[in-house]
């Protein structure tokens, strides 16, 4: 490769700007006026999107196979001797970068909409405390993404994993006064650990395996130096242990997938999503819609060279994804508050990322993930705009009407909305379909695909279903507002409408990257991604997709869009044309609205199998803790120490202490008689002076006789 | 010229009256009176020996005894004002620090 120019050599830059603005915010943000605060936050922010879109169109312009690049900052953890499947290797992890084309999507979604909400922000939070606090969470949150994205290494890729789960909590907990966020915050927390633990086995399995979590060699001086997983991946395949669904490969990806779906909330452990609403809208935005839930979509398509030797764990994502995407749809259906309909939808789509995935169209889900970036991070700006204008209501039983009061907002908004059900022309019908394409392509060799694509067809009808009712209700028919807020009603500010335009634009054009699909050509977004998603050259079973007709694949593309229509007419009918009508449905089945309503009451049946038993078993760790631990054990041998120092007192004070005492007392005893002259009294003295007078007087009285004698 | 008997048992009258006083009067200053009564009783007899054996230094040390005695009361008296401040009283058998 040629000299990588400045954006290249200077990739380590694109993490560090909000890292610093972030720990500047930690020291100094306090004392900071909120014009600083923005100056420092979205600066940094500003500054990592321009170096990540350098980067990017570098690398663009370098030839296909040389698109990837790769920076050691420095040896992060030392060489150290590990067994492996291989034998002892010298274990290593770097501290690097690699930028290869999945990054690079990935970084310029996370720095560009993280860009846009950023500036969404400081309208947003403008009247909240903790405006520092907030902007240093968001960056740091940035910071740990964008680790997350460029690292070179499953290690490191961790280290931004957690930093990016400990901001979502920070986050989501933001206003941690209030019982039912911090509540949210620690549910979110608990629930990725569970997938946490599932992802740190996959890494341990993977070190032992190959002796390496270094991805890729490629885009190194020196490639030889540090082994990386695709290259040992390489040379293992085809040996004994390491055949096409060899069972390691089918463990390091389950493993692996159960941390995916902790972070990208799928079933079992979507719970903490919707939760996570309690959070700023920014943050249910940014990470929760646009980046941090993606990241489990993003490692396994890094991980897909592994993922494409496990065919059961291919399936096992694929279904996961699937039942997912149906499930939180349908509970997307009945839901009230804007946010929570918005979170279902969220988890409802990442669902379609992994049924994506499973199917093997890594590039698909990733292009699904960027489009969905853009127009669910509308959606949720959107919803916030929604909210403020509204003094902070959320019920959509209570809005109706509002796209005269507020059309800067109503418009993205809209626009938002034929995205995400995928009306043709707007982004979210392209990546939508690249999904369904795929799935009904595969079906050619199994016909369980067949049975994914016509989940997915459904989820889309579903999805098309409650986001039109989402709209009606929000924004057209007669206004429910209440009379008090009636008057209150007012437009965002410029500095959040203006993301929503950005977003909106982009909702509409990303798509275009999968133009040529509409005439049966492979879509340039997926060539682009080829660098990354090839995987290893495999005898048998190696990922492949059949070719309908083009009629076939037209015929999918009228029944994918004949069922949103059908959402969309279904929703008119019961939202807009008829408003009575789906609250008499709602009362003629009021078992299925009520299941529904309550989420299939998981939540409830996690409380009672897993939340509550915990529970009692600390209540019976505390009660052997108190009892006899603390009771038997330390009291025990406080008891024990009083008992014994009970006895040892007793012989002090009556065995050695008395002998002292009889020591002291004896010189007191022969002294008495002499003490007894000293009485202090001067009076006392006086008559001891006299007396001694009268004996002087009395021995020597003859000589004082003579001497009066001579007197005379 | 009377004869010096006289002035001695003046002189020992007067010192026995003072004895007597200082080792059975409980007030301090009565005591400190007493005392004055003492030394007077010797300036008597040196004056009266001075006289008798014509010698003048027993009148010499007499005058000493004089400024002695007011140098004393003076002393005593601050001694006893002091006294009385810290301790609120003037009798002599409560004044026992001596012994300590």
């Amino acid at each position: 490769m040629s000299s990588p120019g400045y954006f290249l050599s200077h990739l380590w830059l694109i993490p560090l700007f909000p890292l610093a603005s972030a720990t500047i915010m930690f020291f100094f943000g306090r004392r900071m006026s909120k014009e600083s605060v923005n100056l420092f936050c979205v600066g940094s922010v500003f500054l990592s999107f321009l170096h990540a879109l350098g980067a990017v169109l570098k690398l663009l312009y370098l030839p296909a196979s040389e698109r990837v690049y790769q920076q050691i900052i420095f040896r992060w953890v030392t060489p150290g001797a590990m067994p492996t499947s291989t034998g002892i290797v010298n274990f290593v992890a770097d501290w690097g970068y690699l930028l290869d084309p999945l990054s690079c999507v990935m970084i310029i979604v996370v720095t560009f909409v993280g860009f846009l909400i950023h500036v969404y922000s400081i309208g947003y939070m403008a009247h909240e405390g903790g405006y520092y606090r907030f902007f240093g969470y968001l960056n740091l949150f940035l910071f740990a993404m964008l680790t997350l994205v460029l690292a070179n290494n499953l290690l490191l890729l961790f280290v931004g994993w957690e930093v990016a789960g400990l901001c979502s909590y920070l986050l989501i907990g933001f206003y941690f006064l209030k019982k039912s966020a911090a509540d949210a915050g620690k549910k979110a927390f608990i629930v990725n650990s569970i997938g946490d633990a599932g992802f740190l086995l996959g890494l341990l399995l993977v070190a032992v395996t190959f002796g390496t979590v270094r991805f890729t060699s490629q885009g190194l001086t020196d490639p030889a130096a540090v082994p990386a997983i695709l290259q040992s991946l390489a040379a293992l395949v085809g040996q004994p242990q390491f055949t096409y669904g060899a069972p390691v490969f089918t463990a390091i990806a389950l493993l692996l997938f159960v941390g995916a779906a902790g972070k990208s909330s799928q079933i079992p452990l979507y719970v903490w999503l919707p939760d996570a609403m309690e959070g700023p809208t920014p943050v249910s935005a940014l990470i929760h819609a646009a980046t941090m839930v993606t990241a489990g979509v993003y490692l396994i398509a890094r991980m897909s060279a592994i993922y494409q030797l496990a065919p059961v764990a291919m399936d096992v994502v694929a279904i996961i994804g699937a039942a997912t995407a149906i499930f939180a749809a349908t509970m997307a259906v009945v839901q009230t508050d804007i946010n929570k309909v918005l979170a279902y939808s969220t988890i409802s789509q990442l669902g379609c990322m992994f049924l994506a995935l499973g199917v093997g169209a890594f590039a698909a889900g990733i292009f699904h993930l960027m489009t969905h970036a853009f127009f669910k991070a509308l959606l949720f700006l959107g919803a916030g705009s929604v909210i403020q204008s509204l003094s902070g209501e959320q019920d959509t039983r209570k809005m109706g009407g509002l796209r005269y009061a507020i059309p800067a907002t109503s418009v993205p908004f809209v626009i938002a909305t034929l995205a995400i059900t995928g009306v043709p022309g707007f982004s979210g019908f392209f990546s939508k379909y690249e999904i369904l394409g795929h799935a009904f392509n595969r079906h050619q060799m199994l016909d369980r695909y067949l049975a994914l694509c016509a989940v997915g067809i459904i989820t889309a009808g579903l999805t098309a279903f409650y986001m039109f009712r989402l709209l009606f209700e929000t924004f057209y028919g007669l206004s429910r507002v209440s009379i008090q807020l009636e008057g209150h009603i007012h437009e965002s500010p410029k500095s959040m409408t203006v993301p929503l335009m950005i977003l909106a634009f982009f909702s509409i054009v990303s798509g275009w990257f999968a133009l040529p699909i509409l005439w049966g050509e492979e879509s340039p977004f997926e060539r682009f991604l080829e660098t990354s998603l090839r995987g290893v050259e495999t005898d048998t079973g190696a990922i492949t997709f059949g070719r309908h007709t083009l009629l076939a694949e037209y015929a999918l593309m009228a029944a994918f869009v004949a069922v949103v229509g059908l959402g969309f007419w279904l929703a008119r009918k019961l939202y807009l044309d008829h408003p009575k009508l789906h609250t008499q449905l709602a009362a003629s089945w009021p078992r299925l609205h009520n299941l529904l309503f309550h989420k299939y009451y998981v939540d409830e049946i996690y409380d009672a199998l897993f939340v509550n038993r915990i529970k009692d078993l600390s209540t019976a760790l505390g009660f052997f803790d108190s009892k006899v631990i603390d009771g038997l054990g330390v009291d025990g041998a406080g008891w024990l120490a009083r008992f014994f120092s009970r006895i040892f007192m007793w012989w002090d004070k009556w065995v050695v202490d008395a002998l002292v005492n009889l020591f002291g007392r004896f010189p007191k005893f022969l002294s008495m008689p002499v003490r007894m002259f000293q009485s202090g009294v001067f009076s006392t003295y006086a008559v001891f002076i006299l007396i001694g007078l009268a004996v002087l007087l009395g021995y020597y009285g003859h000589h004082v006789q003579t001497f009066v004698r001579t007197l005379h | 010229m009377m004869p010096i008997g006289h002035y001695l048992f003046l002189s020992l009258a007067l010192f026995l009256i003072g004895a007597v006083g200082v080792v059975t009067r409980r007030n301090v200053i009565i005591v400190l009176m007493s005392i004055e009564l003492i030394l007077n009783a010797v300036n008597i007899n040196l004056v009266a020996f001075s006289r008798y054996f014509g010698d003048v230094a027993g009148q010499v040390f007499a005058l000493f005894i004089i400024a002695d005695a007011a140098a004393e009361a003076t002393v005593g008296l601050g001694i006893i004002i002091a006294f009385f401040r810290n301790r609120e009283t003037l009798l002599a058998d409560e004044m026992d620090l001596l012994k300590w």
